[in-house]
């Protein structure tokens, strides 16, 4: 089926499945938010170990999104791999340092004899998760405002300088943050990640006392994340974006470059603006409604609008990731591939995900099917993080 | 234009993947074999509705957990140091080298992350046998994974099913069959997967044995260890055997390794195994026919051409004939080899250039340059410096001699066990139970040993032939990699000596806290 595609048709899917899974990944980071959420909403020990188990039932599953997202991304687009990865050096070691912490802690924290002591454990998660959240946030800004970066293939060639791609500052990736666009971007996945977060906690713990002070810390965080998120994507609308010729491959900058994209392609700003209203009904619901079931619409929400500033970045003949250094060298869908054969194996892979997607509800649904209580963090009954 | 390479950064950056990757594979190997001991231990416990085995498979469980955590926290960076750390290798290789990554994520990381789940929160809110699949599931897709990034390893030491595009300046996969099924990804993933399940019998073993010494939970440990015997002795028959089989491989596809095996400065027919050897202070001069291989050995006499091409009589080559060439053996000189590499580089150049400036006839010509010639692209960056040719020898003399010699007196372990066992003498035998305990550092020396021969050997190559390490590298400045080296280094560490107090507090407190 796939080999029949062009090779343009298996880049716009491919596009479509590393967008799908970074908007799962956007979501997923709910784990992230609530870590950074346990000494606010949680004052006693058994409500910071409620929530802390609660979330660590589900931490893998973010993890395990990461590293898929990765590895789709190298397989797909391997360019932008190789680019990015050698030539934002820090920002992608911060990252991953943060994850580090993050993978022993649940299963430390609450051992004997853990060497490092309960509190260090909780510091790795408050850290994974304002890192991870803002720093991915960040990264991605780049791809609507462009790195300093350089590629030529031909350097394989020059023998005692191969590099391919070159990063032309010396900060590898830190410029970034000095461009209050990535930035906000950052913050507001930063604010959307603890929004979700104080959701899918008080929809999985019982206990009077969180769901009380989840409303208030709700305020805290969706106003912030409202002006980001807004700050964001009105200067995402007004500003000059990175387009490509489809024939020559020539990019150039156009005006309203998003605003034309959102425009051309009226599905995905159908996608985007359900997206918008379904998290800020969320918010919402909760807030005046005090229902514990808003996760279930902002979660989709959250999906939905990060897969159309996704396919805003890559789609329509965009460049995903622009070089502010020399714009011809910017990546774009066509010009960072992998070949067809492997975008044509890979695509056969890609149809597991839906029955990935199926085993994974169907095993959290056998086990998980009533909210975490007090009760539940006995050792005798249960491993306990 | 640069004179030379930066290799300062290409040695900070080789030995930064070398220590997480050496880190990383300290508990992997656990993982790949106790998880089938778990999911053996409580398929007995289903079929016997046995308590003790269930006390028993969640103690292991517990041990698993531990250890399975800080594989994951040191497994997330491999996958991305490959874009950080050598990001000409991922454009140069992505579009086959890639894919398995990928689909070690879709495939197998969510079986092991969702089913996990269900092993360790599900014992009283599933049915049994949904449980016990579970605990099968996880070890399945934590062998799954190793299937996938062996492969990928497998291909970077024997790169096939690939063409390379000098439109795109990288090799292409044109068969995907050919990657996962090719000889190297088999005996690769056959020997990785038996020698992690050894390893895990070992610690199963040991653990129990200590145990017995302090004549606590008998019952458990004494069950723990007659499985674990059972498990360990089978697949160390099949370690050995994937191992000769990953050998024969090697010798014909990578035989400057195969010689650094030996340490065999000097081809011959008939060629001895060296059975135990201390490698002479410079083995890596064969110009010099004073200098001697070895300062002391003790051989097999044409062992090792058997092994290699089941011929007594055999020819192997050793780093002399593959550096100077042997005409008899049909073997090229390197400075040929270099010579070749050179040309299929500059072709590539004249390629684009010919290219550019619209002019077929030129560009036709120099794919036919490139493509006869290929094949020695790598050895083109190795024009002032062919040494760098040759790996290390004692490195990898010693560390494939630790493997071996470990691997057979693991066997001959098992046996005498079981025959302990059998005899009815495993709880007094107080000499084997300390051995037995000893036994556990012993595994992971070899475990690692394996590595080091397999990563060692192969150098300088990361794609053979094709790519060597400093053409893969990333242009970065050497003190970033410095700095994260040293905070890997720390973290890690860190890690560790969290993960060895909580385990040994865990076996400490035995079976009944590790779960009821």
């Amino acid at each position: 089926m796939f080999e029949t595609f062009t090779i343009l048709t298996l880049q716009q899917y491919w596009w479509v499945i590393i967008s799908v899974l970074a908007s799962l990944l956007v979501f997923l980071m709910f784990v992230q938010g609530g870590q950074t959420l346990i000494y606010t909403l949680g004052k006693t020990d058994t409500e910071q170990s409620m929530i802390v188990n609660t979330l660590g039932r589900k931490w893998e599953l973010t993890f395990t999104t990461l590293v898929t997202f990765g590895g789709a991304f190298f397989a797909s687009f391997p360019l932008f791999y190789s680019t990015s990865f050698g030539g934002a050096y820090w920002v992608w070691m911060a990252i991953l340092f943060a994850f580090i912490i993050q993978a022993i802690s649940y299963e430390y924290r609450s051992k004997p004899n853990n060497f490092l002591g309960k509190r260090t454990f909780e510091i790795f998660l408050f850290a994974n998760g304002a890192l991870a959240t803002i720093l991915i946030g960040t990264a991605v800004g780049t791809f609507f405002n462009g790195s300093m970066f350089s590629v030529d293939k031909m350097n394989l060639t020059q023998l005692y300088d191969p590099a391919i791609s070159r990063w032309e500052t010396p900060f590898h990736g830190l410029e970034a943050v000095l461009n209050p666009h990535n930035v906000a971007l950052g913050l507001a996945v930063f604010f959307l990640a603890r929004i979700l977060g104080i959701l899918y906690i008080v929809n999985s713990v019982k206990s009077e006392e969180i769901f009380k002070r989840a409303q208030k810390q709700m305020i805290y965080n969706a106003v912030p994340f409202l002006v980001f998120f807004l700050y964001f994507v009105i200067a995402l609308l007004l500003k000059d974006g990175f387009a490509y010729s489809p024939g020559t491959g020539e990019v150039f900058m156009e005006h309203y470059k998003y605003l034309h994209n959102f425009i051309q392609m009226p599905l995905v700003l159908v996608i985007f603006l359900a997206g918008v209203v379904l998290v800020l009904a969320g918010i919402a619901l909760f807030l005046f409604k005090k229902s514990i079931k808003a996760i279930w619409l902002a979660g989709p929400g959250t999906v939905f609008a990060v897969l159309a500033l996704f396919l805003v970045a890559g789609l329509n003949n965009t460049a995903f990731y622009p070089s502010t250094f020399n714009l011809q060298h910017s990546l774009t869908i066509e010009n960072s591939s992998s070949s067809h054969y492997t975008l044509t194996a890979m695509s056969y892979v890609s149809l597991f995900v839906p029955v990935v997607i199926a085993y994974i509800y169907w095993a959290w649904k056998s086990i998980n099917n009533k909210p975490i209580e007090a009760s539940d963090l006995n050792e005798d009954q249960t491993h306990v993080y | 234009m640069t004179e030379n390479f930066d290799y300062s950064l290409i040695d900070w950056s080789r030995a930064q993947f070398a220590l997480t990757a050496m880190y990383h594979w300290v508990f992997v190997p656990l993982t790949l074999g106790l998880g089938f001991i778990v999911a053996i231990m409580e398929s007995i416990y289903v079929k016997t509705g046995d308590p003790a085995w269930k006390r028993i498979t969640k103690f292991w469980m517990t041990i698993f957990g531990i250890n399975f955590a800080i594989g994951v926290a040191t497994g997330i960076i491999l996958e991305f140091e490959f874009g950080t750390n050598w990001s000409n290798y991922s454009w140069f290789v992505g579009d086959i080298f890639g894919a398995p990554l990928a689909i070690e994520g879709i495939m197998a990381f969510f079986i092991e992350s969702t089913f996990i789940a269900v092993m360790f929160f599900g014992w009283d809110k599933v049915n049994k046998k949904f449980h016990l699949l579970s605990t099968w599931l996880v070890a399945f897709g934590a062998n799954l994974s190793a299937l996938w990034i062996l492969v990928a390893n497998a291909w970077m030491q024997m790169p096939v099913g690939m063409k390379f595009n000098p439109d795109t300046a990288r090799n292409e996969m044109h068969n995907f069959w050919d990657v996962l099924l090719s000889p190297m990804a088999v005996s690769k993933f056959t020997h990785t997967i038996s020698s992690s399940y050894l390893l895990a019998s070992i610690v199963v073993i040991g653990i129990s044995a200590w145990f017995l010494l302090k004549k606590r939970h008998l019952v458990f440990a004494k069950r723990s260890i007659v499985l674990a015997a059972v498990f360990g002795l089978v697949t160390s028959l099949f370690t050995i055997l994937t191992g000769d089989y990953s050998a024969k491989v090697i010798a014909k596809h990578q035989p400057m390794k195969f010689a650094a095996f030996e340490g065999l400065s000097v081809g011959q027919r008939g060629a001895p195994l060296v059975a135990l050897g201390i490698v002479s202070s410079s083995p890596d001069d064969p110009n010099n026919e004073n200098v001697k291989d070895f300062a002391f050995k003790i051989e097999i006499p044409n062992f090792l051409s058997y092994m290699a091409f089941q011929d007594f009589d055999a020819f192997i080559p050793g780093v002399k004939d593959l550096m100077e060439g042997n005409e008899e053996h049909g073997i090229m000189p390197a400075a040929e080899k270099i010579v070749r590499g050179r040309l299929a580089i500059n072709a590539l150049a004249q390629y684009k250039e010919a290219k550019k400036a619209g002019n077929e006839v030129q560009q036709a010509e120099a794919k036919q340059i490139l493509d006869e010639n290929f094949q020695y692209f790598g050895y083109g960056y190795f024009e002032n410096n062919p040494q760098g040719l040759i790996p290390s020898l004692p490195l990898t003399f010693y560390s494939f001699h630790i493997m071996v010699m470990l691997g057979f007196w693991f066997l001959v372990f098992f046996a005498l066990i079981l025959l302990l066992v059998y005899k009815n003498r495993i709880s007094t035998s107080r000499f084997w139970l300390r051995i037995a305990i000893l036994n556990i550092p012993l595994a992971y020396i070899a475990s690692q040993s394996g590595w080091i021969t397999a990563e060692m050997g192969r150098q300088p190559w990361v794609i053979q032939d094709l790519m060597p390490t400093m053409a893969a590298v990333s242009k970065l400045d050497s003190n970033a990699v410095v700095v994260t080296f040293v905070l890997f280094a720390l973290i890690f560490t860190t890690l560790l000596i969290a993960e060895l107090k909580i385990m040994f507090r865990q076996i400490k407190n035995g079976p009944k806290a590790g779960g009821n």
